[in-house]
């Protein structure tokens, strides 16, 4: 590990085998089971997966902002710059939350407070963390509108006076207030219809350049990971199922998973053909099978996959799936599709 | 704004006609002669009959509430059976005493039941959570009277630290104002607890807590605002009722107050003084009632919006 770092630059945000669980009266959820990720400077992640996979979760633990109880991150390490962010104290996490890290939430319609002015809203960050007078700080606030396209005297109005795209360049006002270096966007674009969808993604591109910001990008949408991102994760029950690059992802495509979403994507050459949806449901996050996750859905699913988790195999540098499919011999042929 | 002030208080009016109505035929209704109660049990007939003309007890009873609202409008609320003094006059005597007790009784309650309930919501299944929500289990369900008489044993017959009755001095609000205050405390600080619990788990507690706000500081700055709304609708419900008058208590400790005054006049058939406590209590309600909403207003800008 310590030749590693001397000769590779430190990542912006690395996570190792991150373990976050809820404990319920109902039992325990696994919500995220031994997650690896690792973004380096500059660059966007998209952690792709369906809804319960864990991203959100995932999102939250950087921030140390897993509801707590239920939530509690059991085993693992998260390193912002190098630093391991679990071993902060909770004041040194009020001081890199909205400085360091900002996160933007799903829905832009509750994650405003509906009594507040928007603009003091996003001032009270800048404040917080720039030690700037209030006046200073609603000045810069309103500088913050226009850069995302809001006119810089609607500060003055309320969330309930703007429409669902306005709020969301609103809190993404309020994320990049303070020019983090990595921004946590939990499907940003989710709650917004297409043509908004559009607009706010080109306005976080945009904004990525101006401030060299290194993005984890949280969707379930593979059309937003084409756009925006440089790797991706794909997510799985609280895992990490295949990683790679654009390139790796999409045209070398290794896991039945990552396989089943572009099947269940439709296709834009031939309209008629019908969609293909992986069967069945994800399984529950608080009984999960002993082996495989995915085994109970997958087309290829072997003996083994039933009683032992598969590790990781490389196809590449970077590109890892985790699958009893492959082996080190046959991870350079795909072994799945029609 | 002021075009919602003035509706509302315009919308006073069909109120005080609907509240002094139904109590005016309803006092009619009750038996019992009000010349022979003003007169005396030795009076003859013909002296009653005289008095009952006289005041125009034989006239259809819309006409005898017209006249009573035309001479009320202009401030005559007519003469008192018992007393024979106006019934403004005996009104005004004692709505002092009532707002202090209410006030008094009232500050104590929000004082207590503010903090109480936060925090209880902040520190959610703790021992303080549990505590105070026994104690606000004790508060609603102690009946009133029990526990006046229990302070007035305790705190003037034993220890003889506060007077166990009358508004002479500055001492004698204290123990009735506790005992009204405990009982309102307990449902503020109930529901102050649970709209605290449902806000804090809002996502916009969220984003501020990724802004790097420290906990205490989300609380006061972001949650409270939100939380508040309940809660004042609560305080301005009890305020209204308090207005019309702590019966019980002002009973047990013999408080010159207006709700006293109305529950004697009850049983003495005493009308005007009914009605005259009546339309207080009524006019009082909807005011403070109008306050609350020009006070959710104030708090929540989507209501303020819908005002104007």
């Amino acid at each position: 590990m310590s030749e590693h770092t001397t000769t590779a630059p430190i990542p912006t945000l690395e996570i190792k085998n991150l373990v976050v669980e809820y404990r319920t009266e109902d039992g325990i959820v696994h919500a995220v089971n031994g997650l690896d990720l690792r973004i380096e400077k500059g660059k966007t992640l998209g952690l792709v997966g369906e809804t319960g996979a864990g991203k959100t979760t995932t999102g939250l633990a950087i921030l140390r902002l897993v509801a707590q109880p239920p939530g509690v991150i059991v085993d693992g390490s998260i390193h912002l710059n190098g630093e391991n962010l679990l071993m902060k104290s909770e004041k040194e996490m009020e001081k890199i939350r909205g400085k360091q890290v900002s996160m933007i939430f799903q829905d832009p319609m509750t994650s405003l407070n509906p009594v507040t002015r928007v603009e003091d809203q996003i001032a009270e960050v800048i404040e917080l963390h720039e030690h700037l007078s209030w006046n200073e700080s609603l000045a810069k606030a309103r500088d913050m509108l226009e850069l995302v396209g809001i006119p810089g005297e609607r500060g003055v109005d309320y969330p309930h006076q703007f429409s669902g795209g306005m709020k969301q360049r609103v809190v993404i006002a309020i994320a990049l207030a303070c020019s983090p270096q990595l921004l946590i966007s939990d499907e940003p674009t989710t709650a917004l219809d297409v043509t908004i969808q559009a607009q706010v993604l080109q306005l976080m591109k945009n904004l990525r350049e101006k401030y060299q910001m290194s993005m984890l990008m949280i969707t379930h949408d593979l059309g937003i990971v084409v756009e925006i991102c440089d790797l991706v994760s794909i997510m799985y029950a609280g895992r990490v199922v295949e990683h790679g690059s654009l390139e790796d992802i999409f045209n070398n495509t290794r896991h039945p998973y990552t396989e089943g979403l572009f099947n269940s994507l439709p296709n834009l050459e031939d309209r008629k053909a019908k969609l293909k949806p992986i069967k069945g449901l994800m399984p529950d996050p608080s009984n999960l099978p002993p082996g495989c996750a995915f085994c109970p859905r997958c087309d290829y699913a072997m003996e083994i996959c039933h009683t032992d988790k598969p590790g990781k195999v490389y196809r590449t540098e970077d590109h890892f799936v985790e699958c009893h499919l492959y082996s080190e011999q046959n991870i350079g042929e795909k072994v799945i599709g029609k | 704004m002021w075009k919602f002030i003035f509706k509302r208080v315009f919308a006073l009016i069909p109120v005080i006609i609907g509240v002094t109505l139904i109590v005016f035929f309803i006092m009619s209704l009750s038996p019992g002669d009000p010349a022979k109660m003003i007169l005396g049990d030795e009076a003859s007939p013909e002296a009653v009959q005289l008095l009952r003309q006289e005041m125009g007890l034989d006239d259809p009873l819309l006409i005898q509430y017209s006249r009573y609202m035309y001479n009320a409008i202009q401030g005559d609320m007519g003469l008192s059976y018992k007393s024979k003094k106006p019934v403004t006059e005996e009104i005004w005597a004692r709505f002092p005493n009532t707002i202090k007790l209410t006030l008094t009784a009232m500050t104590l309650a929000v004082i207590i039941s503010l903090p109480l309930g936060i925090i209880a919501a902040v520190r959610q299944n703790s021992f303080f959570d549990g505590f105070s929500m026994l104690l606000a289990l004790f508060g609603v369900s102690m009946p009133p009277f029990w526990f006046g008489l229990l302070l007035i044993l305790f705190f003037s017959l034993k220890l003889g630290w506060f007077p166990s009755s009358g508004s002479e001095s500055l001492k004698s609000i204290v123990l009735p104002s506790v005992a009204l205050g405990f009982l309102h405390m307990a449902s503020i600080a109930r529901t102050t607890r649970s709209s605290m619990l449902e806000v804090i788990r809002q996502d916009y507690i969220r984003t501020a807590r990724s802004k790097g706000l420290s906990y205490s500081s989300v609380i006061r700055k972001h949650a409270l605002k939100n939380a508040l709304i309940p809660t004042i609708t609560v305080v301005g419900l009890q305020v209204g009722v308090l207005l019309g008058g702590a019966v019980i208590v002002e009973t047990v400790f013999a408080w010159p107050g207006v709700g006293r005054l109305m529950v004697q006049s009850i049983m003495g058939r005493d009308i005007p003084m009914v009605m005259g406590c009546i339309i207080l209590f009524a006019t009082g309600f909807t005011i403070v009632n109008l306050i609350v909403d020009l006070l959710y207003g104030f708090i929540d800008p989507r209501i303020r919006s819908m005002y104007t």
